[in-house]
């Protein structure tokens, strides 16, 4: 088990060689785990303060300026900085990396204020804009890992709490907006991101007790979408469930239905957060008590299954 | 160009008060008064100081100008004409389709423009980071900034102006453009703001309050700016909306509003353009 936000923080450092990576922070790099950069090169980390607005646009300015800025804070708070981000950072189209911590219901105990159930969704409006959310430590630092050559902005959600580690000794298998495979199947494809990459695989082996072959794919980057993996297995399984610890409009869901509707149209059932805020509970309590567990994705493949025309 | 005489950059400022108007009549939209307002500092600052190429606009040494009032963009275009960043000719294709002068100004559209500005509040803070990487490369290059005094009831031009002087920067360079008019109304019926020397003043900043439209007076304030080097430095400009056509002094309904044809013949015989 370990967190998603370690894997940033473990890729920050590892890409200190290049000098042009900068890191910047608004007062939670000991949460965000930027903060081992900070240590190791005080000299090439900005202190914002308590100022996400701020901090979005020095680092838009820096990267104007050849630099590779890497900026952080909860994803809960980026999004008051949804504008500078818009307006200084994806219209220039100017290679910000922007990192949301703390990402979704899992969050827990920490209650609704904190638990930003909108965040994919709202990124993935951005012309420009590169959104992933992994699910493991491993896949997180290679996707940061990869950032630097992105040439484009950049948002990514982490998570607070741990997850199983699904790739370790796998990195090669993780590429910027390409999702993967992790579990074949026939009957229907389940999509997921973030900690929803677990569950999903959990109720893949209790479908499979019950007969149903399920494929399980990460689809650690929501924007740009893996259309063309996504339409295969529309052709393939015929129905389509889409699981994450994010509101149901917009995010990866909207994403995935979004696209089929107009490509393979097949029935999709959306495993998420159903318009409504959350609040203090431990993080498997709220996934339990939002609807996201294993259990419900079973219950949701059952019910696109027998919506298969 | 830099190192221009008082009497030439304000002749270059005369001119480029007949291209606002001009601009803004032939689009029949845009922001003339706080154009007007602003053009003697920009003069200035281009014309005495701004170390820049015209032919090399992405000259990474460069100093950096931000116009964080990106409407009063037909004045940035006027000073970048002057300057041969882009042409006369270009000044045609403000608001139009296709053309290097957006609406509001735009580094992806128009060379010698350093940031997309338009919404206010945050070009002090994407000057501070010019700044900040200014430093880290260990170079003399300034980044200025220009914003309005109805802008800085942005509250993250706060964050800037707190953050700036925390890392100590003195390559930072500011000026207000107080000419005490926003898109409503006055600013005084807006949002009072007291007194604004003092609130950059509390914040750490150095500050120095001039008559925007004096030229000897900016140059002076400009050189000044340069000799800070321990802090963020800020020039309070008193100006007047508008500046230079009389109808439009003062006025709040030229914030945005284009000239007609009748008032464009006047503004030009008043900028002393032979008819």
């Amino acid at each position: 088990m370990a967190a998603t936000r370690d894997g940033y923080g473990d890729a920050l450092l590892a890409l200190a060689g290049n000098p042009k990576v900068v890191v910047l922070e608004a007062d939670l790099g000991k949460s965000t785990k930027s903060l081992h950069f900070r240590k190791a090169h005080p000299e090439r980390t900005v202190s914002c303060g308590i100022g996400e607005q701020n901090m979005l646009l020095v680092a838009a300015g820096m990267a104007s300026n050849g630099y590779i800025p890497f900026a952080s804070t909860f994803a809960i708070f980026t999004e008051r900085a949804f504008e500078q981000m818009r307006n200084g950072v994806a219209r220039p189209n100017l290679a910000v990396h922007l990192c949301g911590s703390h990402g979704g219901t899992h969050t827990g105990t920490d209650g609704s204020s904190a638990q930003s159930i909108e965040d994919l969704a709202i990124y993935r409006t951005l012309p420009n804009v590169v959104v992933m959310h992994p699910c493991d430590d491993v896949s997180t630092k290679a996707l940061t890992m990869q950032l630097p050559d992105l040439g484009k902005p950049s948002y990514m959600r982490t998570a607070r709490n741990k997850t199983p580690v699904l790739y370790d000794g796998r990195e090669d298998e993780i590429e910027i907006g390409k999702g993967v495979i992790l579990r074949e199947g026939s009957d229907v494809a389940i999509i997921a991101c973030g900690v929803l990459v677990h569950e999903s695989l959990e109720a893949a082996e209790k479908l499979s007790a019950e007969g149903i072959n399920a494929t399980v794919v990460d689809m650690h980057t929501i924007k740009p979408l893996d259309t063309e993996l996504i339409d295969s297995l529309a052709q393939k399984c015929g129905a389509i469930v889409t699981a994450e610890d994010h509101s149901i409009i917009g995010g990866l869901g909207g994403a995935v239905a979004e696209h089929v509707v107009s490509s393979t149209p097949v029935p999709i059932e959306k495993i998420g957060v159903h318009d409504r805020f959350g609040e203090s509970a431990g993080a498997e309590e709220m996934l339990e008590m939002m609807g996201l567990k294993s259990h419900h994705i079973c219950d949701a493949v059952k019910n696109v299954i027998a919506r298969k025309v | 160009m830099a190192g221009m005489s008082i009497s030439e950059m304000e002749e270059m400022a005369r001119k480029c008060r007949v291209e606002i108007c001009k601009m803004t009549h032939r689009a029949q939209a845009g922001h003339p008064g706080g154009s007007l307002s602003e053009i003697d500092i920009l003069c200035g600052l281009y014309g005495h100081r701004l170390r820049v190429k015209p032919d090399d606009p992405d000259w990474e040494d460069r100093d950096r100008f931000i116009l964080s009032k990106g409407h009063a963009s037909p004045g940035m275009y006027a000073v970048l004409a002057e300057m041969g960043f882009i042409s006369h000719e270009d000044l045609k294709s403000y608001r139009v389709k296709g053309g290097v002068c957006q609406g509001h100004v735009d580094m992806k559209w128009c060379p010698g423009v350093d940031f997309s500005a338009g919404s206010l509040g945050m070009g002090l803070s994407f000057g501070m980071g010019c700044a900040v990487a200014a430093k880290l490369d260990g170079s003399s290059r300034n980044a200025y900034v220009m914003v309005g005094d109805g802008e800085i009831q942005e509250g993250s031009v706060w964050e800037a102006a707190m953050a700036a002087t925390h890392h100590e920067l003195g390559n930072l360079k500011l000026f207000v453009d107080c000419n005490g008019i926003q898109n409503d109304d006055f600013c005084e019926a807006q949002m009072r703001m007291f007194d604004i020397p003092a609130k950059w003043n509390a914040f750490g900043w150095a500050v120095k309050v001039i008559d925007g439209h004096d030229m000897t007076s900016i140059v002076d304030a400009i050189d000044w700016m340069d000799s800070v080097r321990d802090k963020p430095a800020v020039v309070i400009a008193k100006t007047i909306k508008g500046k230079g056509v009389s109808f439009m002094e003062n006025n709040p309904a030229f914030h945005g509003a284009a000239p007609s044809d009748e008032q464009l013949a006047q503004a030009l015989s008043e900028l002393g353009v032979e008819a």
